[in-house]
């Protein structure tokens, strides 16, 4: 729709969904009940604060297996202190983890960190709150369908959590879930695969939404090339999430069925299972699920990536005072990786022994994917160069998030291009490649938003001082997690291994192993110092009017936090979105809602 | 086995093809190793040199930036050449060019949860036949009695012995679910999927005792799925041959390997 047209005669969505004007609301009359208010709220502001406070939840939960496991990868064999006897006899008999249990551990790491964890807060969190405001919009196009995404999520959670309770425990067979393992796994895999089908429909709703917002609910005089960065990382994003996301929720129903209805989608003929045969008709294939999960998975990578960049690109904007560098060049280069990603899964499958012809097309299109990466790198590089760069807790993060995005991305290449990834596919290569792209990477960029929203959300800002402290202690902790595993990548140590000196090989690093456990219960403290400040700074942190950064986005017009509806009078944008140190403007911030610089 | 080859880094490699492999890796490293500190130098003087400060004031005009191009079309090339000059020749020439029939050794690999059998055809270079009814502890392949082809077969478990300096030429496959065959001394990597018999190929250059493991998730025993690979000279090979070679007669039971790693399972019996 034509974006001069104001908010409210597009926003019909939001008028259609209330039987009072928000205009009364905010002088206070009808007010909503609690319910409809904290619960069942169809405002996208409380509906993104419910998914970032649940996905932080759950970042915590899922970190919290990790930290367990790293026990048994140190000392393996040796009973887990204080911890071990709680988790009860199947799990840990005498303390001591049962391999079983560590393969749920990792299985369940996997799916709730991704499904659970980095997604819902970056596309339901920071998508759902930051994103309407940053358009002017008082509200998604469809409240009732937000609505509907977040309570089918919140489900899906707790299903997934059921897991762990069924016979035999939850699923563990992976987060990738390969068959025939996870067909003739417990029935924790049953619940994996429903509490999946569930995650996966609210996540296509939530995506229906956003990409509608975006095309119709901007502000007047928001035009493509005036929306901040955030809000096209978000629409290359649901676009990937509502063509990528259908493939395999039609898988996980496939994997359902074999599961449950004897049917063999992914399933060959004779299989022998512990000495029987396998009593199912056979003549799937296993390779089937692998091409559906991975059509999902490598998109999945930028749906946990672009997020993140959009909130590096606005916080380095507003922390460098200067216009980002490159906005268009950036712009155009997540739309190219956004279709790209479709077409490079396959580089998760080299070792399945595909010919050599489908082999050359992958890691072809995995070398020209690297490119818009590079491109994206070197503008967020360019933009500080020549800024004024102030030093707070969301740019210290958001700095950060560069290099450590580059060791990640680097690191790519080897995996990328076959011949390497003979040797190393599968192993903690791996896992050191894909954790600096998320967690030093997206996890930080995550932490540099929910510093630098922070105030927006709660009209107070975070403490500085524990801020910093959480930026230094984790920087320096998740180095010493994620760097080692390269070594012991590069000497063959296979991943997903419940204990690794079984191998010389394994052995040979093993040192390495109680380093990175070390590093992974500091990394652990060093949240506390985060989750301190997060609840602290509700009631003691300094109040903030409605721009605390001296920022030039739409966000900051509207009061913190804002009331329903958002904006006290609709916003007009007058000029491109990072308007910083403009010569001869008043201050060194032209925002994007005022007429005079 | 001389655990002293494993440390930090590559272990040793005794395949032919792995020179190469190893070659992209090495150079893949130094070439990330550049750019990573190229980069981080500029970086952290950017984050020096234009730090907030008294009397200090943004650019707001863009910087003109050709130096950018440069790096970035640099990067392109070098990709490029990675891809076309190291890479895809290699993978080419190692995957459309299994070894000479005549010339190799022929071994099936069947894996299972959770050991490793290793089938070799004997004498007169047939695999025996195998039934899916007939497989039960003491014949883990299920192989036919009746068939004469299978009379001279060698089955091992978690034992694989190859000669030094002969192409080998494996077909993997699985009983029950997905793992990898993975050798890291000899660059060899193949996932094994049941339902399928993926020919693979390779050549060791030098005796020695190592490791085989499983690189993909397969199971509570995953960890566990470990093999001993004997790479015996021309001598050791024959000679091991001999006396594994079941003695005419008697039914193709599995051959017990020499000595049977701790971690075989007892197979259930039906
Ligand atoms: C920041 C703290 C984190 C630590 C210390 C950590 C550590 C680990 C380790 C050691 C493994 C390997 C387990 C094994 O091979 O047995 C692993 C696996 C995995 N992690 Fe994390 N992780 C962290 C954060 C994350 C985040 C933020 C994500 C995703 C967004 C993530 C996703 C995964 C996935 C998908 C796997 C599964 C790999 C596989 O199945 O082989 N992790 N993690
Ligand atoms: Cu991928
Ligand atoms: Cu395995």
């Amino acid at each position: 729709m034509n974006p001069t047209t104001t908010p409210t005669a597009t926003g019909n969505g939001h008028a259609h969904d209330h039987d009072h004007g928000h205009d009364l609301e905010r002088h206070g009359h009808h007010e909503l009940p609690f319910w409809r208010k904290y619960i069942f709220s169809v405002d996208h502001k409380v509906i993104g604060i419910q998914y970032a406070v649940t996905a932080l939840f759950f970042l915590l939960f899922g970190f919290s297996l990790m930290m367990i496991m790293r026990w048994q990868l140190a000392y393996p064999g040796q009973p887990l202190p204080l911890f071990g006897k709680l988790l009860g006899e199947t799990a840990m008999p005498g303390g001591v983890m049962a391999p079983e249990f560590y393969n749920q551990l990792g299985a369940m790491h996997g799916t709730i960190m991704v499904f659970l964890g980095v997604v819902p807060l970056a596309v339901g969190g920071f998508g759902n709150f930051v994103m309407p405001l940053q358009i002017g919009a008082p509200d998604m196009a469809f409240p009732r369908i937000n609505l509907a995404s977040y309570w089918i999520f919140l489900p899906g959670c707790i299903l997934m959590m059921a897991g762990f309770f069924m016979p035999g425990g939850a699923a563990q067979s992976g987060w990738t879930s390969y068959p025939p393992l996870s067909d003739i796994a417990t029935s924790g895999q049953t619940v994996w695969c429903l509490a999946m089908v569930l995650i996966i429909t609210s996540s296509l709703l939530g995506s229906i939404n956003f990409i509608v917002t975006i095309v119709q609910m901007r502000a007047k005089g928001l035009t493509f090339w005036r929306l901040p960065f955030f809000v096209h990382a978000q629409l290359v994003t649901s676009f990937l999430l509502l063509l990528a996301f259908p493939p395999l929720e039609a898988a996980t129903v496939m994997q359902l069925m074999d599961r449950l209805a004897g049917t063999s989608f992914f399933l060959p003929s004779g299989l022998v299972v512990s000495g029987e045969q396998l009593k199912v008709a056979g003549g799937g294939s296993p390779l089937l699920w692998q091409h559906l999960f991975w059509f999902l998975a490598h998109p999945e990578v930028y749906v946990l990536i672009l997020p993140a960049m959009g909130i590096v690109a606005e916080v380095v904007a507003n922390n460098t005072r200067k216009p980002l560098w490159g906005y268009r060049l950036l712009v155009y280069s997540v739309i190219f990786l956004g279709f790209m990603s479709f077409v490079v899964w396959a580089h998760h499958m080299f070792m399945t022994g595909m010919g050599t012809t489908m082999s050359t097309f992958f890691q072809t299109t995995t070398m020209i994917i690297s490119i818009p990466s590079v491109v994206i790198l070197t503008c967020f590089i360019m933009s500080l160069y020549g800024g004024a760069i102030r030093f707070n807790t969301p740019m210290l993060f958001a700095t950060a998030f560069l290099p450590m995005f580059a060791i990640g991305g680097l690191t790519g290449l080897p995996l990328g291009l076959t011949a390497s990834d003979i040797y190393l596919h599968d192993t903690f290569y791996v896992i050191g490649h894909f954790h600096y792209v998320v967690a030093p990477g997206t996890l930080f960029a995550l932490f540099a938003g929910i510093y630098y929203w922070y105030p927006k959300a709660t009209g107070r800002q975070m403490n500085a001082t524990l801020g910093k402290l959480h930026f230094w202690f984790s920087f320096v902790a998740i180095n010493f997690v994620f760097m080692p595993m390269f070594f012991q990548g590069m000497a063959g140590l296979s991943r997903r291994l419940y204990d690794p000196t079984v191998y010389a090989h394994g052995r040979g690093v093993q040192a390495l192993n109680v380093v990175i456990s070390m590093g992974a219960w500091g990394l652990g403290l060093a949240q506390i110092f985060f989750i301190i400040n997060f609840f602290m700074s509700l009631k003691n942190g300094a109040r903030v009017t409605e721009n605390p950064w001296n920022a030039t986005t739409l966000e900051w017009a509207a009061p913190s936090p804002p009331g329903h509806g958002n904006f006290l009078t609709e916003p007009i944008v007058y000029r491109e979105p990072y308007e910083y140190s403009v010569p001869g403007h008043a201050n060194d911030y032209s925002p994007q809602f005022k007429a005079e610089g | 086995m001389d655990e002293k080859v494993y440390g930090w880094w590559l272990p040793p490699d005794v395949s032919v093809h792995g020179a190469k492999i190893d070659q992209l890796i090495t150079v893949l490293h130094w070439f990330m190793l550049l750019l990573f500190v190229g980069w981080g130098a500029f970086f952290v003087w950017t984050l020096f040199k234009y730090r907030a400060r008294e009397g200090h004031k943004a650019i707001y005009a863009p910087v003109a930036a050709v130096a950018t191009k440069y790096i970035e079309g640099a990067v392109v090339v070098v990709e490029v050449f990675l891809l076309f000059g190291l890479s895809t020749p290699v993978w080419l020439a190692y995957k459309n060019n299994p070894p000479n029939d005549a010339e190799a050794v022929h071994i099936r690999v069947v894996a299972e949860q959770f050991a490793w059998n290793f089938h070799y055809p004997g004498k007169d270079k047939k695999f025996g036949s195998g039934k899916l009814d007939l497989i039960g502890g003491d014949n883990p392949l299920g192989l036919d009695p009746e068939d004469k082809d299978g009379k001279d077969d060698i089955v091992t478990i978690n034992q694989l012995h190859i000669p030094v300096h002969k192409p080998v030429y494996v077909e993997v496959s699985s009983k029950d679910v997905i793992r990898a065959f993975n050798i890291p001394v000899l660059r060899v990597k193949q996932d094994t999927i049941p339902g399928q018999k993926i020919p693979i190929w390779f050549e060791a250059t030098a005796p020695g005792h190592y490791e085989i493991a499983c690189a993909q998730l397969c199971g509570l025993g995953h960890y566990r799925m470990r093999a001993d690979v004997l790479i015996d000279t021309p001598e050791d090979y024959a000679k091991w041959e001999a006396e594994n070679a079941p003695p005419p007669q008697e039914a193709p039971a599995a051959a017990a390997p020499d000595t049977a790693p701790d971690n075989t399972p007892a197979p259930e019996k039906k």
